[in-house]
């Protein structure tokens, strides 16, 4: 791997050219060429980028792969294969079992693998910027109660009846973004102190809002008739349904123009988790960014929660456990994140759909198992730090 | 403003610190008042009030005062972070109002007094962010955006300025007090900045490392002109290292001057309330400040 932080020889540039006007000529020149052994990898290149992202997505393909074989009827890996060649090929099999195959892959493993890889990458790519904007390694959007403040935004379209029209499948995600931002304002406004976000005020935000919100919806539910009550109890748990592939290609283009725009950010998120003043001083409108990203986190939440209920922790785990690997450049992280945040919940479903089939246990438990104690490691390793 | 003020000559400027007659005025500060906004009403004080004061081109000027006095926040106000209420400034002659956060960052960096970190960016990526106003933004194209060849040389001078090469790789994390502030120097260098704003640059530094610190500073006005502000609370270490002193005491101007006209017992005495003893030091002739023995302080 070679770092770009190394200084290749002489310049090739005359000095004069390198910021003429700036305080840099005067430093020493030596500076360049004796840095460059302890600078190695101490910066992000685009090789580290692009062989990080490459590793990164053939995980996500060997781990889909591994999703499309388990379940409740295991499909051998051959079997998958010629699934695909045969659509490829655009052949029409007549043999029973392979017509089987074929079903319960495209209808059923397919869109919902898909969906969880969606999922998986909002939440954890609005993990990140959330952790950036805090200042926080703990934000996420479930902790901080953006998730239930969506939810509950959800559940009220629910309940007035958006829910049960066509066009009403389409609003949901919009109700799920009022919430979430609605939570989002309260948070900032509840727990800045002088202007900080201090780590207790925030989850105790989040704590209380999460108390709130909770009930309101427990509200909702209780007022539903019995059958829908049931579905959004587990909806609530973080559920994922195998979708038609039509809602799949509006979500998937929904949540892609919210994580193009939070990932056009990135640089911006550098700077901001320096610290808002400093980031300031960088030169960073600093409201400006943080009404963008705060929108933007509140939009692909909601649009999140309306389909797949309250998923927790992935959006903290992950970028943490990210981070601690590759370093916290966030035009590496949040991608990585991202990715990573998508095989791991459609590594998780794949268990919540085959652990005690055929029942399917609501994924949300899963990764909240997984998050919870993660998540009491990271509090008493902070404050072993703090201390 | 680039035009101008980066084609002025670089020989007057480093011919030392004797020429302020003829200096361009790099901050002029007029009839300044300040205070928070979100606050309480009762604390209806201002926090600078009717602060003027010209800082010039190529000086290295301390400010000094009590807790509270007013120090940081002028600071803060000179580099754009706060908006004061009242009276105006000017930077390099344009109402500081008027420019863009990038603009006045690419002139002014700033220090600032409380770094901890909470992301674990290695001290290389810190400072290289020092290069973040200096590059191209586009609007939707700006989330990646790399270093050029430049940016990185800037910011390993910068680097090898502060002494902070050899923990390029670390994490600002994992980092002491006194190596984060480093750090954050040749952040603040990093950015080629015309003026450079500290809080409390030495606050968390043993003896060592202020002393270095102080002479990078007097090292970098010296030879380039770069203009200094810093606030201390040290006022040995700002009667050394500065060529003029500011006094603040409760959002006002004390006096303003040279260290000799500043640092004398009766103004200091008023200011901070207690007895102080201020000789000369012995190499540089400079006002040396020291405290009062117990048994002094007990005997008259």
């Amino acid at each position: 791997m070679r770092a770009r932080f190394v200084h290749e020889g002489p310049l090739k540039r005359p000095p004069a050219t390198v910021q003429p006007s700036s305080c840099a000529d005067m430093l020493p020149r030596r500076a360049a060429s004796e840095g460059s052994n302890a600078s190695h990898r101490a910066i992000l290149t685009r090789s580290r980028l692009a062989k990080t992202l490459g590793i990164l997505a053939l995980t996500v393909i060997a781990v889909s792969l591994m999703c499309l074989h388990f379940g409740a009827q295991p499909i051998a890996y051959g079997e998958i294969l010629r699934v695909f060649v045969d659509i490829l090929r655009d052949r029409k099999i007549d043999d029973q079992v392979s017509d089987l195959a074929r079903t319960i892959l495209l209808q059923v493993r397919l869109p919902r693998i898909l969906l969880g890889f969606m999922v998986g990458c909002s939440l954890a790519s609005v993990g990140v910027a959330l952790q950036a904007l805090l200042r926080n390694p703990l934000a996420d959007p479930y902790v901080l109660g953006v998730s239930s403040g969506a939810a509950l935004g959800a559940a009220v379209g629910v309940l007035v009846g958006a829910g049960t029209t066509f066009l009403g499948e389409t609003a949901l995600p919009a109700c799920g973004f009022a919430g979430g931002l609605l939570a989002l304002v309260i948070i900032y406004r509840t727990a800045t102190s002088y202007e900080r976000l201090p780590i207790h005020s925030l989850l105790l935000t989040g704590v209380i809002l999460n108390a709130i919100f909770s009930a309101l919806i427990m509200f909702i539910t209780s007022i539903l008739e019995p059958n829908r009550s049931y579905g959004m109890m587990a909806w609530l748990m973080g559920t994922l349904t195998a979708p038609t592939y039509g809602s799949l290609v509006s979500l998937v283009i929904y949540l892609s123009i919210g994580l193009f725009l939070l990932f056009s950010q990135m640089r911006v998120m550098n700077v901001l988790a320096l610290g808002e003043e400093s980031a300031q001083s960088l030169g960073v409108d600093t409201e400006q960014a943080k009404r963008v990203i705060f929108v933007l986190t509140a939009l692909v939440t909601g649009a999140v929660v309306s389909v797949s209920g309250m998923i927790g922790f992935i959006g903290m785990v992950v970028p943490h456990a990210v981070r601690l690997v590759i370093g916290a450049d966030h035009r590496l992280l949040l991608p990585a994140s991202a990715l990573v945040g998508g095989t791991f919940l459609m590594g998780a479903d794949t268990v919540a759909r085959t652990l005690i089939s055929p029942t399917e246990i609501p994924v949300g438990i899963i990764t909240a198992l997984a998050g919870g104690p993660f998540f009491v490691y990271l509090l008493l390793w902070r404050k072993d730090r703090l201390a | 403003m680039s035009g101008a003020s980066r084609n002025r000559t670089d020989d007057a400027t480093s011919s030392g610190i004797t020429g302020m007659v003829e200096r361009r005025h790099v901050y002029d500060v007029q009839s300044l008042r300040f205070r928070y906004q979100s606050k309480e009403s009762h604390a209806a004080g201002w926090i600078l009030d009717d602060v003027s004061f010209q800082v010039y081109e190529g000086e290295v000027l301390g400010v000094v005062g009590p807790n509270g006095s007013g120090k940081t926040s002028l600071l803060k106000v000179l580099a754009r972070l706060m908006t004061p209420q009242q009276g105006h400034i000017d930077l390099f002659g344009q109402d500081i109002a008027s420019l863009a956060q990038r603009e006045v960052a690419c002139v002014v960096a700033v220090v600032p007094q409380d770094s901890q970190q909470f992301f674990p960016f290695t001290v290389a990526e810190t400072v290289l962010m020092g290069r973040f106003p200096h590059r191209p933004r586009g609007r939707w194209i700006g989330g990646l955006g790399w270093e050029s060849r430049e940016d990185v040389v800037i910011a390993e001078r910068a680097m090898m300025m502060m002494d902070v090469v050899p923990l390029a790789q670390r994490a600002v994390t994992d980092l002491s007090g006194g190596e984060r502030q480093r750090t954050m120097i040749a952040r603040a260098l990093a950015q080629t900045p015309k003026v450079l704003l500290l809080d409390e640059p030495t606050a968390f530094l043993d003896l060592q490392h202020q002393v270095e610190i102080g002479s990078v500073l007097r090292r970098l006005n010296d030879e380039r002109g770069l203009t200094v502000v810093f606030v201390s609370h040290d006022l040995n270490l700002v009667s050394q290292y500065c060529d003029r002193i500011l006094l603040l005491d409760q959002g006002r101007i004390v006096r303003i001057g040279f260290p000799h006209e500043v640092i004398q017992p009766e103004t200091l005495e008023t200011v901070y309330r207690c007895r102080v003893l201020v000789d000369r030091h012995p190499h540089t002739g400079l006002p040396r400040v020291t405290l009062p023995g117990r048994h002094v302080s007990g005997g008259t």
